[in-house]
């Protein structure tokens, strides 16, 4: 008989420490975590003087939670990692809360723990801590996680959205909306056959690359939620910039190019978990592409475009592209959830 | 008003049904309004049907009255 | 076949060589007719929102000459789908037992007090479809529920819609049923061209509801009101080619009904389709928002299929109809006002909160107006009337 997640599992008693104890530690079996106390008691990494510390949390509540590609673990762990790395903060210490619902299969429980901890230890984080909720069946979706990640930050290191100047270069670390597609391609009602798998995957080793290729980066930002439409129109509002991106320069799969056409998505609004967006200074462009094509995950990485000064005082801070005939026009950015269309 | 993307017939199956390649997607769609359509052709398809089969022929004789336009309007005169 | 073939339609390179065609054309046009200018643009309507949108996208605006001006007109089956008609989809929702299933386009449209998502949120079964065949699939695997489809379209959709039923017919499957909103796009053209206001110089023909029904049912635009019309498809070469050929007819003064999207469209259209839609559906009259009511320009399901017809199946409840207060969608739809220059643009309505279907629909035009922040050059002041007309002040 499969066991399934009970009310007992969220009770505190000792349904709940043999749930910690047969899933959560054996899946992770880190040294902090084994401790079992209340708090993880952490060092200071000894790589790490003096300098400052990042924090970030996430909750991630994909449907379904297993896609092509990818889990609901591995993105709960690559997406907390990755907005770490975009601080330029190295990653070391995570912590993982679920909460799931009443009749969740164990097994597949599980299978999220081991994926969470072989991406925990690609990326070199540790998962330190945890808490567990059950709530009654119909009340939830299976299993939502919510991560927090601790990382620390070199002395000189200063990266921000707001930093971003008129001819810097605009970099992608790879194709776009591959993770999106990846999701619905699964998803009932909309499902096609596809190789395209989702892109998760931890970017701290990319980033660390191109801030020792490029120095003078002045921002990074993963282009998750809204796509890239949405990460650079925050980028130029941040920044009080005009960002514009050379529509043809963009990599993109042609299954990627199919799923948009058949569902009337915009490639530049659907959601990556595997790719940075890094704005370099011009001079700098060249290594920080090269240092990008040579990390991990970052073999299809191009510069899509250039940072621009606002033509007049009133200019809307946004992204445009330049399309393959030269005019140029607005990306949209995505309002609502992004639903298949007809029209 | 009416999205269609072009999608090739990679086989034909059961109950009207084929499925079709777009750009190396596979999806199924149902060919009640296209009952000529075969293996290989190229399908308009909107809503999960396939609404008509598009002409190689007919795409060709385009390209080459956008390439002969330039010299027919060069000798067209204005209407009165 | 030779999938480089449809590919080219893509180049760049194809859609430079008609740009110069579209700017020799105009140069002669310039020449010959002095009352044209960029403030007094020849007025093309696309007809169709899939072209707005193309059009949006590949910003094809900004390359053609000013004296080129590009009116987005009725074709957003969304958008011009009556209060009344969304209201009656949002009752189907408050039935017991009942899912209605959805194309993703009219989910967020506004009735007079609710829409489908807000329904959704509220807990009522709402499950948005790519295909009306995933909404027949889910009526054989969940038969304890009734699926209502809400058939909304124009010719191209409805042949679907049509095959649809058939095929629950054929299958038995007593579950399914389809609240039938579609309509019909010839009789609005005509309707518009009867406008004095709309005043047009071409129209730009929609390529896949022609797919459907060919030449035929166009003829009237050339004939009988002697305006050019070339049915065009979605590339943006494809879309400067029908431009291209337009003005042509405009120069050579012979207006007639072409077709510039070959490959996608036969003179006769698609006749199997045809057949499916007369076999399931009757004209019927309908209410156009914008347009108002035009004769036989919907559909309805025959009494041969009435088992299959929602709007009989149940007894609905439909609430007062009430209109969105200061939306001028309407006047938007019939492309006598610019949607930026409705007081309600980019203020009170915007995609993220609309209060009228074409900031909504993403093919509506206000939608792309706000989106793609496309700005018209000169008020729409049809010919025949002073330059300050209503739709001139902000």
């Amino acid at each position: 008989m499969t066991k399934t997640i009970t009310m007992a599992h969220g009770s505190g008693g000792s349904a709940t420490r043999e749930l910690i104890q047969k899933v959560f530690m054996r899946s992770y079996a880190t040294m902090p975590l084994l401790e079992g106390n209340d708090s993880a008691v952490l060092p200071m990494p000894a790589s790490v003087d003096a300098g400052r510390l990042a924090i970030t949390t996430d909750s991630f509540v994909v449907t379904p939670q297993f896609f092509p590609g990818g889990d609901i673990g591995r993105l709960a762990v690559c997406g907390t990692v990755n907005d770490l790395a975009c601080a330029g903060a190295s990653p070391h210490y995570l912590s993982a809360a679920f909460i799931l619902e009443e009749g969740y299969s164990q097994d597949d429980l599980i299978t999220i723990c081991l994926s969470m901890a072989r991406a925990s230890e690609e990326a070199g984080i540790l998962i330190v801590t945890g808490d567990t909720k059950v709530v009654e069946r119909g009340h939830g979706d299976g299993v939502y996680i919510n991560t927090t990640g601790v990382g620390f930050l070199a002395p000189d290191v200063e990266l921000s959205g707001a930093a971003c100047r008129p001819g810097d270069a605009i970099l992608l670390s790879g194709t776009l909306g591959d993770h999106g597609i990846a999701i619905v391609s699964v998803r009932e009602g909309l499902s096609f056959e596809t190789d395209i798998r989702s892109d998760a995957a931890p970017l701290y080793a990319l980033c660390e690359a191109v801030l020792k290729a490029a120095p003078g980066t002045h921002a990074f930002r993963d282009p998750t939620r809204g796509g890239l439409a949405s990460t650079l129109s925050e980028l130029a509002e941040q920044s009080r910039v005009a960002m514009l991106v050379e529509e043809q320069a963009v990599p993109v799969r042609d299954e990627v190019r199919g799923a948009c056409d058949l569902l009337g998505y915009d490639v530049f609004q659907v959601a990556n978990e595997g790719k940075m967006v890094a704005i370099v200074p011009a001079e700098q462009a060249e290594a920080a592409l090269a240092a990008m094509r040579s990390a991990p995950y970052g073999a299809d990485a191009a510069i899509i475009g250039e940072v621009q000064a606002l033509a007049t005082s009133s200019e809307k801070p946004q992204a445009y592209l330049r399309t393959p005939l030269g005019s140029r026009r607005v990306m949209d950015v995505l309002s609502g959830e992004q639903l298949p269309r007809i029209c | 008003m009416c999205l269609a993307v072009p999608a090739k017939i990679e086989s034909l199956e059961d109950g009207g049904m084929a499925v079709v390649e777009i750009l190396g997607i596979r999806r199924a769609v149902a060919c009640d309004l296209v009952p000529e359509a075969g293996v290989g052709d190229f399908v308009l398809v909107h809503a999960g049907y396939g609404i008509e089969v598009i002409s190689e022929q007919m795409a060709q004789e385009t390209l080459e009255l956008i390439a002969e336009f330039p010299e027919l309007i060069a000798n067209d005169s204005a209407g009165g | 076949m030779n999938t480089n073939l449809l590919t080219r339609f893509r180049d760049p390179a194809l859609a430079r060589e008609l740009l110069g065609d579209i700017e020799q054309l105009t140069a002669r046009l310039l020449a010959a007719r002095p009352e044209i200018s960029a403030e007094r643009p020849l007025r093309l309507m696309e007809v169709c929102g899939t072209h707005t949108v193309a059009i949006a996208r590949a910003g094809l605006r900004e390359l053609l000459p000013p004296e080129i001006s590009l009116i987005s007109g009725p074709g957003c089956p969304v958008c011009v789908t009556a209060n009344r008609d969304i209201d009656r989809l949002i009752a189907c929702t408050r039935l017991p037992h009942v899912t209605v299933a959805t194309f993703g386009d009219m989910l967020r449209v506004p009735g007079s007090s609710s829409s489908l998502a807000l329904r959704k949120a509220e807990g009522a079964a709402v499950e948005v479809v790519y295909s009306p065949l995933d909404a027949l699939k889910h009526a054989v695997e969940d038969p304890g529920r009734q699926i209502v489809f809400a058939g909304v379209g124009f010719e191209t959709t409805t042949p679907l819609i049509a095959a649809t039923i058939k095929r629950a017919a054929a299958g038995q499957v007593s579950n399914f049923s389809v609240l039938a909103m579609q309509k019909q796009v010839p009789p609005a053209i005509a309707a518009l061209l009867a406008d004095p206001e709309v005043a047009l110089d071409a129209l730009i023909l929609p390529g896949h509801v022609s797919t459907i029904l060919g030449t035929e049912p166009y003829r009237f635009i050339a004939s009988e009101h002697g305006i050019p019309g070339v049915i065009t498809g979605f590339e943006p070469a494809d879309i400067l080619w029908g431009i291209a050929q337009l003005l042509r007819q405009l120069w050579r003064r012979t207006p007639e009904i072409q077709i510039a999207y070959e490959r996608g469209v036969r003179p006769e259209g698609n006749p199997v389709a045809r057949v499916a839609i007369a076999e399931v559906f009757e004209p019927a009259d309908a209410i156009w928002r914008g347009l108002g009511a035009i004769p036989r320009s919907g559909s309805q399901i025959r009494s041969t299929y009435t088992a299959y017809d929602a709007a009989h199946r149940f007894e609905l409840e439909v609430e007062q109809t009430v209109e969105p207060r200061g939306c001028r969608c309407g006047e938007v739809l019939r492309g006598v006002l610019a949607p930026d220059h409705c007081a309600l643009f980019g203020r009170a309505c915007t995609p993220q909160d609309p209060i009228g279907p074409c900031m909504v629909s993403s093919e509506g035009s206000c939608a792309a107006y706000f989106r793609y922040q496309i700005h018209d050059r000169v008020p729409r002041t049809p010919p025949q009337q002073p330059a300050q007309s209503e739709d001139g002040k902000r």
